[in-house]
């Protein structure tokens, strides 16, 4: 079975464009692309969440810091205007996305080093009150479109290619980007830094009496899981074409531990389960009355009351653990 | 100076909201180990029936009462259908347990008033001003939350301190167990206990309407800063959520009043009310962030493995 | 305890430690000394202060006053990490493997420990032989090799006190501290550890905190008496077993 769930999501994922021109319904690809986005944001948080147990309510910092260097790059660009020292910004991918992930890094590492001073539920207040900060710090620049956010001009440049511009091609990008980090955090869960991880997370005093400096580890975790999620965020804003602060709200946060634990913690996979079943069930729901999440929310509940271990945790029998 | 007074007693009048909003939840968090999201929610469902009720009955008080009585039945309700089933369940459960009955009450409060604010104006007794000292002016609505949130602390101290039932509420923060053991009926403690603080959130919310747009979604930020106060006074400690919430209080209140001003001293207006504007916002997470960093468990938490 | 012609030089010393929580002390001028080669017990009822004596010589508990000494250095100031990494390794009363892991997992990490760093994102990690290797070694000492593959959670409980002493084997240690090995198991498991302890009595300092008497007076070279904090009695064991205070106070309460 898992087997199967391993196998059958890529292909599907990897079918959807084709699928969706037979439908005769192109806006499907957009859609899905986006849950992709959101897949990307939510595993890179499974990887610390699910393996390392650091429950971070304030990811959509991350997300948002990396969409926000994409914009404001973006937007210095097509107006000229200087930046940092005379340099007046850059419309081109293979600059402003390596650098989201660098500033998204960033500032998970200064989150780290005093969130990872604490746990339980001060490492999630406090991770919060990061993703706070940085919020209304946001929303008050109003030269960055303060409460209304950023419009993007153009989409980037990939190595001054204008190839996001095709739908199409921005979609397998994303389903490429997706299924690449996936490998990449597969291959750090397994190895021995991952073990450590998962050690600190089953039981981090015994660890400590092993010898294990625990910290570095976890806040190594924490950067890595940061700067993927500016990734994502940078993906974001070329695929909204739009910025604003509420990508760094607190319920932004709370939608990618929603959609990590949809479909199943500490799978990797499961998150992009998780993304897909949240978007169908908008989509389905929107359907039945504009109100929604009055439907969304029973549903969160009844998940967590009944479903240890999210979708793919349920069909693979392996439950979520303590 | 009368300025400063006037700004440090708004920080306290805020302070008692957020220490109505704290006990609630730390107590709470504090005996069943359980986070509550839907917390601000409740403070919705008191600020909602309490406009409502103020609008027909042209009543404070009914509306005060009715507020609290709403917030703590929906309180209780929760707590009879759902939360029971967390309490033996991971925090990170919790969280998304009632992140979705966040999404459930804010949809159902603009179902049920739509999605224009409501307001709640303060009643003619109340209004107007009183003299605190001579020459200084200070809204009597003020003076009245004030005065209503000291003495829900006092009694707040004497129930929790000094009754029984108080000493059974301490027993269970500091032993689970123990409580059970000694034949304390458990269930009907946590009820209650989680319908006092709902009730107090209640409270908060109906006071707090004349100050805000009663709408969907105001319970969450509200919640936040409470998080910030426990956390800043150390969960399960009613003596921290006090220190907590004048702390946020006032910081928060005297940040937002004087920060852009101090910030026009050397930058341009615009600027200067941006800056200061965020840094005021910003505030109380940085001192939340500099307590954490000397004491992770907060001024009066305990020291959990 | 000094060094005599007959015994060997205290690999693992503590000199007066005192531990004191507001107004009760916990720990009242404690010293006892490890020998390679020997096995001390602290023994003493419920309350005693074992635990927290064990906690301030593991590094979890700094204590007010006193000095602990390995091999000649003062380690008072070194926290559970570092400890472990010189050379002290600690078992747990409450057993603390980890269940999600499977049994050579279990040992792997512990062999792991001694990596200088883990940045280490490539390799896989049950694939490296150099861990591997001693993981499979230590497992052999304790004879839970044919369990290698199981989850940790499947143990049965005596097995799961196995696991843990390979654990703090596998990092090669001169000094074990082991906190109740035998809790919780019954006359055969407990046989079982008991003969894995007095072979590795020959290559080890250790000291046992222990409950079990059987197993005390079975192993114990030196046992010391611990009462509200305070030493009550030390000494060979024969001699602790003769001692009517003892007797009166602990041995009676035993099996």
């Amino acid at each position: 079975m898992r087997l199967l769930l391993l196998v059958a999501l890529p292909l599907a994922l990897a079918l959807v464009p084709p699928a969706a021109r037979l439908l005769d319904n192109v806006y499907l690809i957009t859609l899905v692309r986006q849950a992709l986005i959101y897949a990307l944001a939510a595993m890179a948080l499974d990887f610390i969440m699910g393996y390392g147990r650091l429950v971070s309510f304030g990811h959509a910092a991350f997300f948002g810091l990396g969409a926000y260097t994409v914009g404001i790059l973006g937007t210095h660009y097509m107006q000229d205007l200087a930046l940092l020292f005379g340099w007046a910004g850059s419309n081109e991918a293979l600059l402003a996305w390596p650098l989201a992930m660098a500033i998204s890094g960033a500032y998970a590492l200064l989150v780290g080093l005093i969130s990872l001073r604490t746990s339980g539920i001060y490492f999630i207040m406090i991770t919060l009150a990061f993703a706070q900060m940085v919020y209304y710090l946001f929303v008050s620049l109003s030269a960055y479109g303060g409460l209304t956010g950023l419009s993007l001009w153009l989409p980037n440049t990939i190595a001054g290619f204008d190839l996001l511009a095709d739908g199409l091609y921005f979609y397998y990008l994303c389903l490429t980007l997706l299924l690449l980090a996936w490998w990449l955090l597969a291959r750090i869960v397994a190895s021995r830094f991952g073990q450590v991880l998962q050690g600190c997370r089953q039981n981090e005093r015994r660890m400590r009496a092993l010898g294990y400096r625990t910290y570095g580890y976890k806040l190594t975790a924490f950067v890595i899981s940061g700067a993927v999620t500016g990734l994502a965020g940078a993906l974001l804003a070329n695929h909204a074409g739009y910025v604003s602060p509420g990508l760094m709200h607190w319920s932004m946060s709370g939608e990618l531990i929603i959609i990590v634990l949809l479909g199943g913690l500490s799978s990797l996979i499961g998150p992009i389960y998780g993304a897909i079943i949240l978007l169908l069930l908008e989509q389905l729901l929107t359907t039945i009355t504009p109100y929604w999440q009055i439907i969304l929310g029973p549903i969160l509940i009844l998940v967590v009351l009944l479903f240890k271990g999210g979708l793919y945790g349920t069909l693979t029998r392996r439950g979520s653990q303590a | 100076m009368q300025l400063l007074l006037e700004q440090a007693l708004n920080g306290l009048q805020f302070g008692v909201t957020l220490l109505l909003m704290a006990s609630g939840l730390t107590l709470v968090f504090g005996i069943m180990n359980l986070i509550n999201l839907a917390h601000g929610s409740l403070f919705m469902v008191g600020a909602y029936v309490g406009a409502t009720v103020a609008a027909y009955s042209h009543s404070f008080l009914l509306a005060v009462a009715a507020g609290m009585a709403a917030a703590a039945m929906t309180g209780m309700l929760m707590e009879l259908l759902i939360m029971r089933r967390l309490y033996p369940r991971e925090h990170l459960d919790q969280v998304l347990a009632t992140f979705g009955l966040i999404l459930f009450f804010n949809e159902l409060v603009t179902i049920v008033w739509g999605r224009q604010p409501l307001s709640m104006p303060v009643p003619d007794w109340l209004s107007g001003a009183v003299e605190i000292l001579p020459g200084v002016p200070y809204p009597t609505y003020r003076v009245a939350v004030l005065v209503v949130g000291i003495a829900v602390a006092v009694f707040l101290y004497l129930l929790v301190m000094q009754s029984r039932l108080g000493m059974r509420i301490r027993a269970g923060a500091a032993n689970r167990d123990m409580i059970n053991a000694l034949g304390v009926n458990i269930v009907v403690l946590y009820t209650l206990v989680f319908g006092l603080g709902a009730a107090l959130a209640g409270l908060a919310g109906v006071m707090a309407a004349p100050f805000m747009a009663v709408q969907a979604g105001m319970g969450e930020n509200i919640l936040i800063l409470t998080f910030v106060v426990i956390i800043i006074g150390g969960i399960g400690s009613i003596r921290g959520a006090v220190i907590g919430a004048l702390l946020v209080g006032v910081v928060d209140t005297l940040g937002q009043a004087y920060l852009p001003a101090l910030f026009r001293l050397w930058l341009a207006p615009a600027a200067a009310d941006s800056a200061g504007t965020a840094l005021a916002t910003m505030a109380i997470y940085v001192v939340m962030a500099g307590v954490l960093a000397i004491r992770p468990q907060g001024l009066f938490g305990a020291r959990t493995a | 305890m000094n060094a005599s012609p007959a015994s060997p030089a205290p690999v693992f010393a503590a000199r007066h430690l005192i531990k004191r929580f507001g107004g009760l002390t916990a720990t009242d001028d404690l010293s006892l000394a490890l020998q390679r080669g020997r096995i001390l017990a602290l023994i003493g009822p419920n309350g005693a202060g074992k635990t927290t004596a064990l906690a301030q010589l593991s590094g979890e508990l700094r204590p007010d006053a006193g000095q602990i000494l390995f091999q000649g250095r003062d380690i008072t100031r070194l926290n559970m990490a570092q400890r472990a990494k010189a050379g002290i390794a600690r078992s747990f009363q409450i057993t603390a493997i980890f269940e999600q892991f499977s049994v050579l997992e279990n040992v792997c990490l512990a062999v792991q420990a001694a990596a200088r760093h883990h940045f280490r994102f490539w390799g896989r990690a049950m694939r490296d032989q150099a861990l591997l290797e001693p993981a499979q070694a230590a497992l052999q000492r304790v004879a839970l090799q044919p369990l290698a593959e199981r989850p940790a959670s499947a143990l049965a409980h005596g097995q799961k006190r196995q696991l843990e002493i390979a654990m703090a084997l596998a990092t090669a240690p001169q000094v074990l501290l082991l906190d109740e090995p035998l809790a919780g198991m019954g006359r055969a498991e407990a046989e079982v550890i008991v003969a894995l302890l007095a072979e590795l009595r020959a290559e080890h300092a250790i000291l046992l905190v222990e409950h079990d008497m059987n197993a005390v007076f079975q192993l114990a070279d030196t046992v010391v008496v611990l009462d509200d904090g305070a030493i009550l009695a030390q000494g060979p064991a024969a001699a602790i077993r003769a001692n009517p205070a003892v007797q009166a106070a602990y041995l009676s309460e035993g099996d």
